[in-house]
């Protein structure tokens, strides 16, 4: 297994290594971004809902949306988040001191189904 | 095509899990891929209101009913059995093939299972069968989740079985139709089928186990039990208007805990909640196209996810890791299972040409149709946050983000196979729904693909990404840390023991207290009695002829009351 995802140094140059791909990539985004708002005055939206009258509302909506998604998220992390092995110290704690291999032995696990 | 004889579809997979146990290699794996196929061979060509009837102890009881609503579960559950199995084929591990077959099988009983009770019996046997893949993983932290897992699921088959009875007793029939929520029987049954449908708070079952399971078994999970439960909601409570506030509170809530969450197939967990949300809207509404977007959104999610959990148990397959703070820059050495990765996430976030689109928009056009607005202003801004967790967050931090410096090469060729087979479903369904569309059990005559639709989906997520894209150049976006976010599962895992830990040590304290005492004064008798001492009562000596004289004395007095 650890021949697999040994940390060598890759001396191969993929895609996004590039700065500029990335930068290619982003344009190209901010295009489509564009377009689709522009759209909207040639395509004549039928509404069902006042809401949707606003100008570009679908795209308002999503970005307001998913900005305050992230943000409530992350402020929930400030009361939510504990140490990962949060639980495991309960509820493997006594397994720990029995048995110390079986606690990681998921991994083991995973590669025993790959190698057989 | 009755080359079969009429056979509930169940039983196929039985008997496959019998032959399964039986046989080895290339043999199980040939009679593991027969088996959904001929069945589903078998059910497409079956004519619609098919019944098998049997009789338990005087009751009329229902085996299969096969009407156009449990037909298209008994046809998706067909597919994603096979496409699970196409994936698993490189486990040699008898246990989890074995009890696949059974859940799958148990799966599709449920779904035909026309009486409350056969409905219970296969209920449980869901339970009973899936948590062995999550046993299966072989470690002490998917053991005790497995053990969770069947604690709760098992309430879930014993609230449905209580259920039954009151229904019995309120309605003298057993037959499985419209519930409604009149009378105890319909509460029960609801929350039966409300546990198993993750309901919130009663939800953290699905988040905690099925990220324990093994890569594989996770695939087989995620397409079978939440859907049984979604189509007994639809049988038994479709329009009942709780369920719309339920299913929007599932659609939002868990969106939130899938952007702080590092687990990936957690991640997925909770976003398969928040799809099945939209679902329960869709009952809830129970308008003829509410409820056809409810079970299409069924069938295209167990797809969806499914190809979602399959890419992310590639990843897992092949790196043994799966938390998105170890994991990134995948794409340079597995292409493919990234581009198969993107094909579900577009799915799922209901880009136009993928499934999500085809059926998502019918539950949210429903919902405008009944006036239900804030539902849907709700439901679009979990739309909008589907894309964000789930479309954007899974392939990018697993495949791109920064580079973790993993090289590995891309999972074995069945694993490819699977995930191709669901791309090309995912987006074949996309481009033409009129065939998903057919099998619907209502006429609604929807069509997906109207020019405003387009747009104003496109705009949706492409600003949604874009809100990605802005957070991620200010750095406000949260990175993934390795952490666990506290659930409503906190409340048993955590408070209950604490609780339960605290009563019982003082009881224990108050126990020793009182057997103390109790001893001590024993003890104070003993040394009463027995001390030996000139005047103690067992000290003295006595005389043995003075013995005699009162043996003789009772024996003697015995005989004289013996003659009256």
């Amino acid at each position: 297994m650890a021949n697999k995802h040994a940390r060598i140094s890759d001396p191969k140059t993929y895609l996004f290594d590039k700065p500029q791909n990335v930068k290619r990539l982003l344009r190209g985004f901010y295009a489509i971004c564009g377009l689709l708002v522009a759209l909207e005055l040639v395509v004549h939206r039928h509404t069902y809902h006042d809401w949707e009258n606003v100008p570009a509302f679908y795209a308002l909506y999503g970005f307001m949306g998913c900005v305050v998604l992230v943000l409530v998220a992350k402020w929930m992390r400030t009361f939510l988040m504990r140490a990962e092995d949060y639980y495991d110290r309960d509820e493997l704690g006594e397994a720990c001191g029995r048995d110390d291999s079986r606690l990681n032995d998921s991994r083991l696990n995973d590669s025993r189904e790959e190698a057989q | 095509m009755m080359w079969m004889p009429e056979l509930p579809p169940f039983v196929p997979f039985f008997i496959g899990a019998l032959f399964a146990l039986l046989t080895r290699g290339p043999l199980r794996a040939v009679i593991l891929l027969a088996i959904p196929l001929l069945g589903g061979l078998q059910l497409w060509f079956l004519p619609e209101g098919t019944q098998l009837h049997y009789s338990l102890v005087g009751l009329d009881l229902t085996l299969f009913r096969a009407d156009k609503l449990s037909l298209l579960f008994g046809y998706i559950f067909h597919i994603a059995a096979f496409i699970t199995i196409v994936y698993s084929l490189h486990v040699r591990d008898t246990l989890q093939q074995v009890t696949g077959m059974l859940y799958a099988g148990s799966a599709i009983g449920a779904v035909f299972a026309g009486d409350l009770l056969s409905l219970f019996f296969f209920w449980e046997l869901l339970a009973i069968s899936s948590v062995f893949l999550i046993l299966a993983r072989r470690s002490e932290r998917a053991y005790q989740a497995g053990m969770r897992y069947l604690l709760i699921q098992i309430l879930s088959g014993v609230l449905l079985l209580a259920g039954s009875v009151f229904y019995f007793r309120e309605h003298g029939t057993l037959a499985f139709e419209f519930i409604g929520l009149e009378g105890v029987a319909g509460w029960l049954i609801l929350i039966a089928f409300g546990i198993k449908c993750a309901f919130p708070m009663l939800h953290t079952w699905l988040t905690d186990a099925y990220p324990e399971a093994t890569p594989t078994g996770t695939v087989f999970l995620s397409a079978f039990t939440t859907k049984v439960a979604v189509y007994a909601l639809a049988r038994g409570y479709p329009g009942t208007e709780l369920l719309v506030y339920i299913g929007v509170t599932m659609a939002c809530f868990p969106i939130f805990y899938a952007v702080i969450e590092n687990d990936l197939r957690r991640v997925l967990a909770y976003s398969m909640i928040n799809q099945i949300g939209f679902m329960v809207v869709g009952i809830g509404i129970g308008s003829a196209l509410a409820l056809n977007g409810a079970v299409s959104h069924a069938f295209n999610d167990i797809l969806f996810k499914g190809l979602l959990f399959m890419s992310m148990g590639a990843v897992l397959h092949m790196t043994g890791k799966i938390n998105g703070s170890e994991l990134g820059g995948l794409y340079k050495t597995m292409p493919k299972t990234t581009i198969l990765c993107i094909v579900g996430a577009a799915s799922i976030s209901a880009f136009p040409l993928f499934s999500g689109f085809v059926s998502k928009s019918m539950v949210m056009s429903a919902a405008l149709e009944e006036g239900y607005d804030w539902v849907w202003l709700a439901l679009l801004f979990s739309a909008a946050g589907v894309f964000h967790h789930a479309g954007i967050k899974i392939p990018y931090f697993a495949f791109f983000a920064h580079d973790s410096g993993i090289r590995t090469c891309e999972p074995p060729n069945n694993m490819l196979i699977a995930m191709s087979l669901s791309a090309l479903l995912c987006i074949a369904i996309g481009i033409y729904p009129w065939a998903l569309y057919a099998i619907l059990p209502y006429d609604a005559g929807y069509n997906p693909y109207d020019a405003t639709h387009v747009l104003t989906q496109t705009q949706l997520l492409f600003f949604s990404a874009a809100a990605f894209v802005w957070l991620n150049l200010r750095g406000y976006y949260p990175p993934e840390l390795p952490s666990v976010n506290l659930d409503a599962d906190w409340l048993y895992r955590r408070l209950a023991k604490r609780v339960i830990g605290t009563a019982f040590a003082q009881l224990w304290r108050i126990d020793s207290a009182v057997r103390g005492w109790f001893v001590s004064r024993v003890n104070k008798l003993l040394a009463f009695i027995a001390h030996h001492e000139p005047n103690g009562i067992l000290s003295k000596s006595y005389l043995s002829g003075s013995m005699v004289l009162w043996a003789t004395l009772m024996l003697s007095s015995y005989l004289i009351f013996s003659f009256f």
